[in-house]
């Protein structure tokens, strides 16, 4: 671990074991990986006080996740938090699949200009962590983080949950009106509750090892089938910050870990790849998968979010990337029924559109493994005639199966989305996550037009003439009271309201108009798209995805 | 079906072909070598009627048989065992 200097997280004697009254708190966070603390961070900008605990005073032992895509990127820039991340991490864009030392094809997950952020950053979780701790430190009026503070017990009753809490110190009880249990894959609140986790194993195991050293690859996905200097069904190269890189390799079924582990075994492997490169190992680890995900993820007063609601494999990066729209999804709902906005009930549509997300992240990251691991004489042949003409015909590239990298999961025909108009067109229905484009303010300076929604409820009007503009004391009339992001294709005609143009078109390229309105979440999925300003439908809309409907 | 007479090389399932592949799978599930065998012969039956151009299925034919006689790297496939390069690269 000689490129990373863990610190460890000060514990601080909670006044609880003092004697202190424990005051019962509206939301306690168990877990202080990435879900764990984007979940505060999004709750305290929401005006929730959190209180987070985690068992252990460092960031992430080992790199662990490394890919965060774009969407979770837009959360964290939401939450103050991207840049740091931009900033450290390997930005990539390019993935290419080889099978055995011939390359197949490739392919840009950005394949369009004009978003803010690329399509994916390798950073190791370590530092994911650190910043998101720095982040909660900024907020520390909203945020208390409580290291080594193990939650030992639990009982969740109708109206709230009582944690019971070990420390060095001692133990203690605490009162939550509502737990998160962002605990990880074997979560311990999980199982305290007694609740299922059903799956499917997988057979094969994989070796994963981060190697130090100077080399040239450039900052691209390499996928190896059969690959040449590894005997084995696959490999996989990326590159993270600090000269790091990450190989996985898989072993096969009947690999033993603790033979894999043992640097004689793991370094010859290493050196069939890199040559006569130096390098150092890092980490290692030998690892089997499971696919999982609980029924419900919303248990009383206890909501599970991340690796502790579902587990993937990990080609495709849908793990860590899943988790943070977990946060993502549940923090603003949360937030209304803590500050009494909305009805609990509102929660039930974190289950539903989350549900649909681990559901699609784990039949992706499913059908991967399956393409990746031929179980039959005829499942080899098909993965292997499809292979042989992967290099000549483009429909057998589409059938190779290297990893179905995570994307944004539409929300569409959900409960809080109304139905769409039809006449309208493009992208941006009901459900989908709001495409980015670049945007001026009056002032003339750029940014982008995702900087101006979530949070709240925005309404985004495409507006190229105050004819198009909403009736001011209709707007007002609007509950709950939405924001209004308005954009010109030709920059500001309405004095009074503030107005954002569209230098490049891109607004009006992918949302269309002019005229057109979206009701855009606080999580920037669009709720509802109209024709116009129908304040009517505009406040159904709004009652609807607010979790307010009759 | 459009009676195409140059067979497609572009990607025909429009985003759902790992919803093909799964499916194929899955038709195969619990099958032994030779009932699948028998399968693979019914589908490409059924397939060929579907498609009922002869020029395109001929093509196809031959496109098909091209790839697994010329001895091309890669053509083992269909061997039915995969087999490993023995160099090492580095």
């Amino acid at each position: 671990m000689a490129s990373y200097e863990y610190r460890h997280f000060p514990y601080i004697e909670p006044p609880e074991l003092g004697g202190a009254a424990s005051k019962r708190r509206p939301v306690i966070v168990v877990g202080a990986g990435p879900v764990g603390l984007t979940a505060a961070i999004d709750l305290a900008l929401h005006d929730v006080p959190v209180l987070v605990l985690d068992e252990s005073d460092l960031v992430s032992v080992g790199s662990r996740a490394i890919c965060w895509a774009k969407r979770t990127l837009e959360i964290w820039d939401r939450l103050g938090v991207a840049e740091r991340m931009l900033a450290k991490g390997v930005t990539w864009n390019l993935g290419r699949v080889y099978h055995r030392d011939q390359e197949l094809y490739n392919f840009n997950l950005a394949p369009e200009g004009g978003h803010k952020m690329p399509a994916f950053i390798n950073l190791q979780q370590y530092y994911v962590e650190e910043f998101l701790v720095a982040r909660a430190s900024e907020l520390a009026n909203r945020i208390e983080l409580r290291w080594k503070n193990k939650v030992t017990g639990i009982s969740s009753r109708a109206d709230g949950v009582e944690l019971e809490v070990e420390t060095p110190g001692g133990c203690y009880r605490l009162e939550a009106d509502w737990v998160i249990a962002a605990d990880g894959g074997r979560s311990p609140l999980r199982g305290m509750l007694g609740l299922p986790f059903p799956g499917e194993t997988f057979e094969e195991r994989f070796l994963i090892a981060d190697v130090h050293m100077q080399a040239d690859f450039p900052n691209e996905r390499w996928f190896w089938f059969e690959p040449t200097f590894h005997q084995g069904e696959s490999a996989l190269l990326h590159r993270q910050p600090d000269d790091i890189f990450r190989l996985d390799f898989q072993l096969g079924p009947s690999a033993d870990p603790e033979l894999e582990r043992r640097p004689e075994r793991v370094l010859p492997r290493i050196r069939a790849v890199v040559g006569e490169t130096p390098f150092e190992l890092e980490w290692s680890s030998v690892y089997a998968f499971r696919c999982a995900r609980m029924e419900r993820f919303v248990h009383g007063r206890v909501i599970f979010a991340g690796d502790s609601a579902h587990l993937v494999s990990p080609f495709g990066a849908r793990g860590g990337n899943g988790g943070i729209q977990d946060a993502d999804n549940l923090c603003w709902k949360l937030a209304s029924v803590v500050k009494g906005e909305a009805r609990a009930s509102l929660l039930d549509s974190y289950d539903e559109e989350r549900g649909r997300g681990a559901d699609e992240n784990i039949l992706n990251s499913t059908r991967t493994t399956n393409f990746m691991t031929p179980k039959s004489a005829t499942e080899r042949l098909f993965r292997d005639n499809i292979l042989a003409l992967a290099r000549e015909f483009p429909f057998a590239r589409s059938l190779v199966n290297a990893g179905r990298l995570s994307k944004p999961c539409s929300l569409e025909a959900l409960s809080l989305q109304s139905a769409d108009d039809p006449e309208l067109g493009g992208a941006m229905v009901p459900g989908a996550p709001a495409a980015d484009a670049p945007v001026a303010d009056e002032s003339g300076r750029t940014g982008w037009l995702l900087e101006h929604l979530g949070g709240d409820f925005t309404l985004l009007v495409l507006a190229d003439t105050p004819a198009e503009m909403p009736d001011r004391s209709a707007l007002a009339r609007l509950e709950p009271s939405p924001r209004l992001c308005a954009v010109s294709r030709n920059g500001p005609h309405d004095c009074k309201s503030p107005m954002l143009s569209d230098p490049e078109g891109l607004v009006r390229a992918r949302y269309g108009g002019p005229g057109a309105v979206y009701l855009v979440r606080p999580d920037q999925h669009v709720a509802a798209r109209f024709r116009g300003f129908d304040a009517a439908a505009i406040q159904r809309a709004l009652l609807r995805a607010s979790g307010n409907a009759a | 079906m459009n009676a195409s007479e140059k067979i497609r090389h572009q990607d025909g399932f429009a985003g759902k072909g790992d919803d093909f592949y799964e499916a194929l799978l899955a038709a195969h599930e619990g099958l032994d070598e030779k009932q699948s065998a028998a399968l693979n012969a019914r589908l490409v039956l059924l397939l060929a009627n579907h498609i009922g151009s002869v020029p395109v299925l001929r093509e196809a034919l031959a496109l098909a048989r091209a790839g697994v006689r010329s001895g091309e790297k890669g053509s083992d496939a269909g061997s039915g065992t995969a087999s490993k390069n023995q160099n090492k690269q580095t």
